[in-house]
């Protein structure tokens, strides 16, 4: 019961913070004292007239906002997908190699901290394809918070359990699925989650630097017009598909993680 | 391929009895082809392809008239004189229609879905408004796309890494791309100029008082692109007055639409820029327009219609469609009662994305400066795809006086190479409309006259440089 009241009172002051954030935005920009940066009341409009048809096609240039999120999303799962699947593999290895790991480490933490838009010229220049590039560009981000916490997570597995797959005489199969990935499961999940918020940030860069349809695509053209209400949109729009990624794959994780 | 082999093979053979009907010693038999006559004589000697088939068609109407009677074809001849035979019959017979049908005809696109690309500037208005004013379908290109990339760079990679098959570029670019400077060596090709003038100096609202390139000295400028006329036409204005552009001044490369944020944010003094971002930033009362490009040079290049070298030679057919297209929709540009209606067909979101009451200050040429004056300038922006090799040359010299290029540079050879003067003169004049005689003139920058001849000396008369 008291949990649920102290729920109750975090929706409350949630409630109340969004409604002085606005009510502060709309004071801060009403009649032109914000330096021409629109309140919440049009950006709200704009809001309404984009999700009002959110699939509609103009031409190559033109599609709806639906549209254009499912793009960022589809570009994201596939990259996402096959950066977390290389981690997790690679993530394995090293984690029950001590002499491995001991040596790829200093270059993981070098990598790890190179900006995944840094990469895209090169990539760019080397598989001479934008629509490639961004994918790839989204494959780096997820790449390293996984493949770090994967391997740390495996390499930090109670001693016990290794040897009671020993005793009894699991073939090298059922051990990675019984025993290791269970194990240092709830760090994998940590790992992506971390990938997939760097995944996330990295979209948006990556479309508006490549002209690759998206939300990042919708961002830059609509800055071309100097359109701040759509850009605001957007940025909120982003935000909010963000947190839903974001609890889908909490839900996911639920149902497999492995609680110790 | 093998068919195309095959046609060139037939036109070769055939080209032997292509003796000029319109001449009176020449004969139009098949029989005496083999070398009885000296066809190098001709007056009119046929050389490319299209000039074969002009031929064929020629003759074959000439022996419709005549029937196979020789003799009186070479004594009507002889009486008439050849260039006024030709003028008869073309007005009996449409000559000119018939060959261009029958060059048509062999032309099958071997890509109808072209993808274009563009940035969304109103210098791009022919490539932009070819596709909702269907000038591509009209030339048999049925699905050409135009996409719109969001930077030069951009452009520049997506025209390499053929991911459009034609694109919109600055008219350095091709020359720049083609000798590999600031990028891959990749053969390209320029067959047309898309605008001439319409670009502008633009100031902050604060510099109001500046009249001179001599009170610039300190400012911070934008331009669009290291390899863009914008970057030249600044560097040649300020160096004219005296400001050195490497030393007195700070000329940064920045997005259009981010050169109107900057301004109004005061980060930066002016720029020279593309429209609609001048236009735009006297909308948005962040600056004034300061002078028009046309003032500095007028009827100056801009942006152009380009290719690779490879997209030309391996589709030709689809090559030459997109050509005309262009070239048509270029002259239909040209044309002051279309642009309003021009206008409203490339504001949308799918091209410009830009208010619709701007791209007709730019278009029309009625606008407001942002100091409170009106004008009129019908040719503030204007249209014409002829690609002037002289153009290239002084472009390549401004390349060399900033140091974009060093070495000794071979003015004329990559002028000629680049620049396609000649086949667009060739589609003007198909499509009905003037061509000029030659591909080089002299132009006047700020007055001062530049020899396409001479470029070497011309570099040497400046004395703002930083050629090294």
């Amino acid at each position: 019961m008291a949990a649920l009241v102290k729920q109750k009172n975090s929706l409350l002051l949630s409630m109340v913070i969004l409604a002085v954030f606005l009510m502060l935005w709309h004071l801060l920009t009403i009649g032109g004292t914000g330096q021409g940066l629109p309140g919440p009341v049009p950006v709200l409009k704009t809001a309404m007239e984009f999700i009002r048809h959110p699939f509609y096609d103009n031409g190559p240039n033109d599609k709806g906002i639906g549209i254009l999120t499912l793009y960022s999303m589809g570009r994201l799962v596939f990259g996402f997908g096959s950066g977390v699947v290389v981690a997790i593999i690679f993530g394995v290895v090293l984690g029950l190699n001590r002499t491995i790991f001991r040596a790829v480490n200093p270059y993981i933490q070098i990598l790890k901290s190179i900006s995944p838009i840094a990469w895209m010229p090169l990539l760019l220049y080397s598989v001479k394809n934008s629509g490639i590039t961004a994918l790839l560009v989204v494959f780096m981000a997820s790449l390293w918070p996984t493949l770090a916490n994967t391997s740390f997570g495996v390499a930090n597995i109670k001693k016990d359990y290794m040897h009671v797959s020993s005793i009894l005489q699991l073939n090298w199969f059922s051990r990675l699925f019984k025993v290791v990935l269970p194990a240092a499961g709830p760090t994998i999940i940590a790992g992506m989650r971390i990938s997939m918020g760097s995944a996330w940030v990295a979209i948006v860069p990556a479309e508006a630097l490549l002209g690759s349809l998206g939300l990042g695509y919708f961002v830059w053209n609509e800055w071309n017009n100097l359109s701040l209400t759509s850009v605001i949109f957007a940025i909120i729009l982003i935000g909010i598909v963000g947190v839903i990624i974001d609890f889908g794959l909490n839900k996911i994780a639920e149902r497999i993680a492995f609680v110790d | 391929m093998k068919n195309k082999k095959g046609n060139s093979k037939d036109v070769s053979l055939s080209v032997n009895c292509l003796g000029d009907g319109f001449d009176p010693h020449s004969s139009l038999a098949h029989t005496h082809c083999s070398c009885h006559h000296d066809h190098g004589e001709s007056s009119r000697p046929v050389e490319t392809q299209e000039e074969i088939i002009d031929r064929a068609v020629e003759n074959s109407v000439l022996k419709a008239l005549f029937g196979n009677n020789e003799t009186s074809r070479r004594e009507f001849l002889k009486v008439v004189g050849s260039g006024a035979a030709l003028a008869l019959i073309s007005d009996l017979f449409p000559l000119e229609k018939a060959k261009a049908w029958a060059k048509e005809a062999p032309g099958k696109l071997e890509k109808t879905n072209l993808k274009i690309g563009f940035i969304p500037i109103t210098c791009a208005t022919p490539i932009i408004m070819a596709h909702p004013l269907k000038f591509y379908e009209k030339y048999g290109l049925k699905d050409a796309e135009v996409v719109k990339a969001s930077g030069w760079a951009m452009i520049r990679d997506w025209a390499i890494n053929k991911q459009t098959d034609c694109t919109h570029m600055l008219s350095p670019m091709p020359l720049s791309i083609s000798m590999g400077a600031g990028s891959q060596a990749t053969p390209f090709y320029m067959p047309a100029v898309e605008n001439i003038n319409g670009q502008a100096i633009t100031l902050h609202m604060k510099h109001r008082g500046v009249k001179t390139a001599k009170e610039m000295k300190g400012f911070t400028f934008c331009v669009p692109f290291d390899y863009s006329m914008h970057n030249y036409l600044l560097r040649y204005f300020l160096a004219e007055g005296g400001v050195d552009p490497d030393k007195d001044v700070k000329i940064r490369v920045v997005p259009p639409p981010e050169m109107v944020a900057n301004l109004k944010a005061g980060n930066v003094d002016g720029y020279l820029a593309p429209d609609p971002f001048n236009q735009r930033a006297v909308y948005e009362g962040a600056g004034f327009i300061f002078m028009l490009s046309k003032d500095i040079w007028p009827g100056h290049p801009c942006c152009a219609f380009a290719t690779s070298k490879e997209f030309a030679t391996t589709m030709p057919n689809s090559f030459k469609a997109v050509f005309k297209a262009i070239v048509d929709a270029t002259h239909y540009a040209h044309k002051a009662e279309n642009r309003e209606s021009i206008a409203e067909a490339i504001a949308p979101r799918n091209y410009l994305n830009q208010p619709v009451e701007v791209i007709k200050q730019v278009l029309t040429g009625k606008f407001p400066d942002g100091l409170g004056n009106m004008h009129n300038v019908p040719d503030r922006i204007d249209f014409d795809p002829f690609p002037w090799q002289s153009m290239a040359v002084w472009i390549l010299t401004q390349m060399k006086r900033w140091n974009y290029i060093k070495g000794d540079v071979n003015y004329k050879k990559i002028a000629e190479e680049v620049f396609l003067a000649s086949d667009c003169s060739k589609y003007m004049k198909e499509l009905g409309y003037k061509a000029p005689a030659t591909n080089y003139k002299k132009h006047k920058i700020m007055g001062k006259e530049f020899d396409p001849a001479k470029p070497s000396e011309y570099l040497k008369g400046f004395a703002i440089k930083s050629e090294g």
